[in-house]
């Protein structure tokens, strides 16, 4: 049976109908077209599907459309504001923290939620922070100093 | 150099860093359909019937196939088509596809597959080499000549059975090296779509859109200019993604069938059965040299696990010996190499294609040789170097070589001479060496077309086009071609954009494999661009009025160099050329020079350029638990010349992190049913932030004389020494010498208490 629910997903608030088995990378990916969260194993154990929850990074493969209702969501397209780069994406950018791209949206989004809490993570605490993140391609040395790169010049910026 | 040896944001980053690089999974449809391959239960199994009805009769089921509805074998060499989109007559391993699906939606799909009835009666299954060949009456793949062997090499150069009977030290020792899986973070997915004029267009997440192409059409039994292959950006690959797969071939058919574009996404757990990953390999090695430490001979027998299917399995079978020379002279060597189907998931090309496995033995030997002299093992090393412009005795030209270098730079940075034997106990530093391919000579068709293509066009806009049919896999392509744009034409480097991995948009390349792209495209591209530059300093002099070897281009004009003042902008001088001569459109190729062998096999291990690479491993050993900690890799590697340097350290930095996962906690493994042990990222560790050691990427550069700017290969090569350096640091912190992959806690005990219970 389908119910409408509101989600409210970077600073908009949708109305949809869901079923209460959906999941809310298959509404974000499939009803929204926010297809910049990404399914890499739907099963909890790659981090592909990061989002943002009230701030806490999350499982968005594992996590059921109604228990957001109301929360504040943020995707991977909710990061750049007004066109300009957040300072993790440019960060990520300039020091080939990126290859394949697959992992990237969730990466940024941990590392998002490391440094809204913590604005002078140490190199530990960046892999700490990052490791329900699974890259396939980097060795994750470039993320982890592009994390940091990105903490400095956030510091700056306030 | 305007650009070459810089390190700009890649072309494609800012795309992925937003999410709004597409994938083929993002990939929507008007009226798509979403399908489903069902798959076998057995390891082993006839399959005496299969009912669709009820399947067909479910709401939102639009249609079902079998495998007979899909007849035609394939199989990405052309000399072992041995597979089908999904089983006839038998299923060969749990998880071969038997039907497929396409529904209104995924969970529809679903529900079809599992309402289809299948009749299986199961059948004895060998799951192991040993198994296999002992029971040939109990036939895996019905396309193989000799029971189940899949393919046996038997090579020698030189005197092996002289030199080993000379030799002052000789060590001989079985290496059993494990399976692992490529694990991109990107499942397989595919789109098909046929139009009503019958053309079929396929988005597929391939590593080798033209290989593809030429399946599909032969599989399908459409001719090969009805077909459309583009590759999406892809979420990784590795060797995973380098051949046909079912998924591809059932979202085609589908599409025929219902007139409608139909989406397949394998689930995590179809990746590890559709695998292609690394050949379990059993290998016994037998080396000798002189008390000076020069090597005399290698001596060695291999028997490869190949699954249930050929795959790549001729030329892994070959490579399982023939690239064991360099990066020594060895002036002889001796292997036996045996592939044999087993009931389980095909292996294939898995990043370092068949030559990491003989690599661990051998490197972990000459440690041992080296022990047995007394001498360090990085001068064992050093006396054995093959040197630059050398042949290797199986006919390999090895052309420029920093492999001295790549040695001298781990040595000093890791700060070997006061850590090799002088760490306390529990903690050690190893080293190994290793070479690598920088394309395969030959096409794995058999043809004398150009084995890449590159189109430059530029108009009046001033923006420069770039294509190409190779595969952007995440190595960086897309940049290396747009680099080559900018040194080539002076433009911006905003200016360009490329387009690749599109059989109809853009010329062949035969795909992101071997190590080959930035050689052959990069040749390609440059003789595109310089034919191009041409035209550009032709229509410039006109308007410079200086002599043609006077104009510069660069920085987005078009310049004369005695007087930099005097020059036309970029845009200027491409109306100017478009104007003079015509539509402004260049092309280049890259066919490689004849090298090789003279001799059945001789080609396989033939480059025109040969990488280089040393590592150095640091490592703690825990003795109570058994737990090895790498905690830093040195990684050397002698890429001929880094184009874009960031982007070379990421590959040298991502096949180290490879390596040392298969070291220290991949594995590939199966039930003794032939169930996979665990087909999920949980119960199949790859290496977390957590896990991985510190990674130093040196970049040795040996310009190479035929490669673009002097560049050869680095996606692939500096993988291979991660795992002997492992094990060879292994042996310099607790004296035991590992011979079975992965170092475990329970191997490690284990060879501890046989050390002798400490």
């Amino acid at each position: 049976m389908k119910r409408l629910c509101t989600l409210t997903i970077n600073g908009e608030a949708r109305t949809l109908a869901v079923e209460d088995t959906d999941t809310l990378v298959e509404v974000l990916r499939e009803q929204l077209g926010l297809t910049g969260t990404k399914v890499g194993c739907d099963e909890g154990d790659c981090g592909a599907c990061t989002v943002l929850i009230d701030g806490k990074p999350t499982l968005s493969c594992l996590t059921l459309v109604g228990a957001v209702e109301g929360r504040a969501i943020v995707t991977i397209e909710g990061v750049a504001e007004q066109g300009k780069l957040h300072p993790l994406q440019q960060a990520f950018d300039e020091h080939g923290a990126a290859q394949c791209g697959f992992c990237t949206p969730g990466m940024i989004l941990s590392a998002k939620a490391l440094l809204d809490e913590n604005a002078h993570p140490s190199d530990d605490e960046i892999k700490h922070a990052l490791s329900g993140n699974l890259c396939r391609c980097t060795g994750y040395g470039r993320i982890v100093e592009a994390v940091g790169i990105a903490a400095k010049r956030l510091t700056v910026v306030r | 150099m305007k650009i070459i040896g810089t390190s700009r944001p890649r072309v494609d980053c800012v795309a992925k860093v937003t999410g709004a690089a597409r994938y083929a999974d993002d990939l929507v449809l008007p009226r798509m359909l979403h399908g489903r391959i069902l798959r076998s239960p057995h390891a082993h199994a006839r399959i005496r019937g299969i009912d669709l009805g009820p399947a067909r009769a479910m709401p939102g089921v639009y249609a079902a196939i079998v495998g007979e509805d899909l007849p035609v074998a394939y199989g990405i060499l052309p000399w072992t088509e041995d597979e089908y989109p999904l089983a006839i007559g038998r299923a060969l391993y749990i998880g071969d596809g038997v039907a497929a699906v396409a529904a209104v939606d995924e969970r529809t799909a679903i529900a079809a597959c599992a309402a289809i009835v299948v009749d299986y009666e199961p059948l004895k299954a060998v799951l192991t080499p040993q198994d296999a060949l002992a029971h040939p009456e109990i036939k895996v793949n019905e396309h193989a000549k000799d029971g189940n062997v899949s393919k046996k090499v038997d090579l020698a150069f030189g005197e092996v059975d002289a030199n080993l009977a000379r030799a002052d030290v000789v060590v001989e020792g079985d290496y059993h090296f494990a399976s692992s899986t490529h694990a991109a973070i990107e499942p397989h997915c595919v789109v098909a779509d046929c139009d009503a004029r019958g053309q079929l267009t396929v988005w597929s997440s391939t590593q080798v859109p033209h290989y593809l192409h030429r399946a599909l059409a032969s599989v399908l039994g459409l001719p090969e200019d009805r077909i459309r292959v583009i590759q999406p950006t892809v979420g990784g690959a590795f060797g995973g993604k380098s051949e046909p797969f079912d998924l591809e071939f059932c979202a085609a058919k589908l599409a025929m069938l219902t007139g409608r574009p139909v989406k397949i996404r394998y689930t995590r757990e179809e990746v590890f059965y559709a695998h292609r990953g690394r050949h379990p390999m059993q290998m016994h090695f037998k080396t000798g040299a002189t008390s000076e430490g020069k090597l005399l001979a290698v001596d060695s027998s291999i028997l490869i696990d190949g699954g249930a299917h050929s795959s790549f399995g001729l030329v892994t079978t070959y490579y399982s010996g023939q690239l064991l020379g360099a990066p020594y002279a060895l002036p002889a060597y001796r292997f036996h190499s045996t592939r044999v189907f087993t009931n389980k998931p095909a292996c294939g090309p898995k990043r370092g294609h068949g030559s990491v496995q003989p690599r661990f033995a051998i490197e972990c030997q000459l440690d041992e040789i080296a022990e047995r002299l007394g001498m360090d093992p990085i001068e064992l090393r050093r006396r054995n170097a093959l040197g630059a412009d050398s042949t290797t005795i199986n006919g390999q030209h090895i052309g420029s070589n920093g492999f001295l270098r790549c040695l001298e730079e781990v040595e000093r940075a890791s700060g070997w001479k006061d850590k090799f034997k002088k760490l306390p106990r529990g903690r050690g530093v190893g080293v190994a060496g290793s070479t690598y391919i920088s394309g395969t000579a030959y096409p794995i068709y058999p043809n004398e077309m150009p084995q890449s293509a590159v189109i430059v066009k530029l108009d009046r806009s001033g923006q420069v086009l770039v294509t190409s049919g190779v595969s952007e896999i995440g190595q960086g392509v897309e940049t290396m071609l747009a680099y080559v744009a900018v040194e080539e034409l002076g433009c911006e480097l905003s200016a360009v954009r490329v387009i690749t991995g599109d059989t109809t948009l853009c010329p062949v390349d035969l795909g992101a494999y071997s190590s080959r792209v930035t050689f052959m495209a990069g040749t390609a591209a440059i003789e595109a661009c310089r034919a191009m530059r041409a035209r550009l300093v032709d229509a410039a002099v006109t308007s410079l009025e200086c002599a043609p070897e006077d104009v510069e281009l660069a920085d987005g004009r078009a310049f004369d160099r005695k007087h930099p003042e005097r020059g036309l902008t970029f845009r200027e001088v491409t109306r100017l050329a478009e104007t003079l001569s015509g539509t402004l459109v260049t092309s280049g190729g890259y066919r490689t020079r004849k090298v090789g062998g003279e001799y059945r096999g001789g080609s396989i291990g033939a480059s025109p350029a040969y990488s280089f690479t040393a590592h150095i491993a640091e490592v703690s050993v825990d003795e109570r638990s058994g737990l090895v900690q790498v905690e830093h890799l040195w990684v050397a590697h002698d890429c001929g010349r880094a184009l874009h340097p960031i982007n070379v350290m990421g590959q040298m930095e991502g096949s180290a992190y490879m390596g040392f996962g298969e070291a220290i906690m991949e594995s590939h493994a199966f039930h003794d049913d032939g169930l996979h042990k665990g087909p999920n990222l949980l119960d199949y560790k790859l290496p977390t932030s957590l896990d991985v050691p510190e990674l130093h990427a040196l970049i040795v550069e040996a310009d190479e004389p035929g490669g673009p700017y002097g560049a050869k290969e680095v996606g692939e090569g500096p993988l291979h020494p991660s795992i002997p350096a492992i094990a060879n640091a292994i042996h310099d912190a607790v004296g035991i010498r590992l011979r079975a992959l992965p170092f475990s806690p329970e191997r490690v005990r284990d060879a501890l208490r046989a050390q002798g219970g400490r």
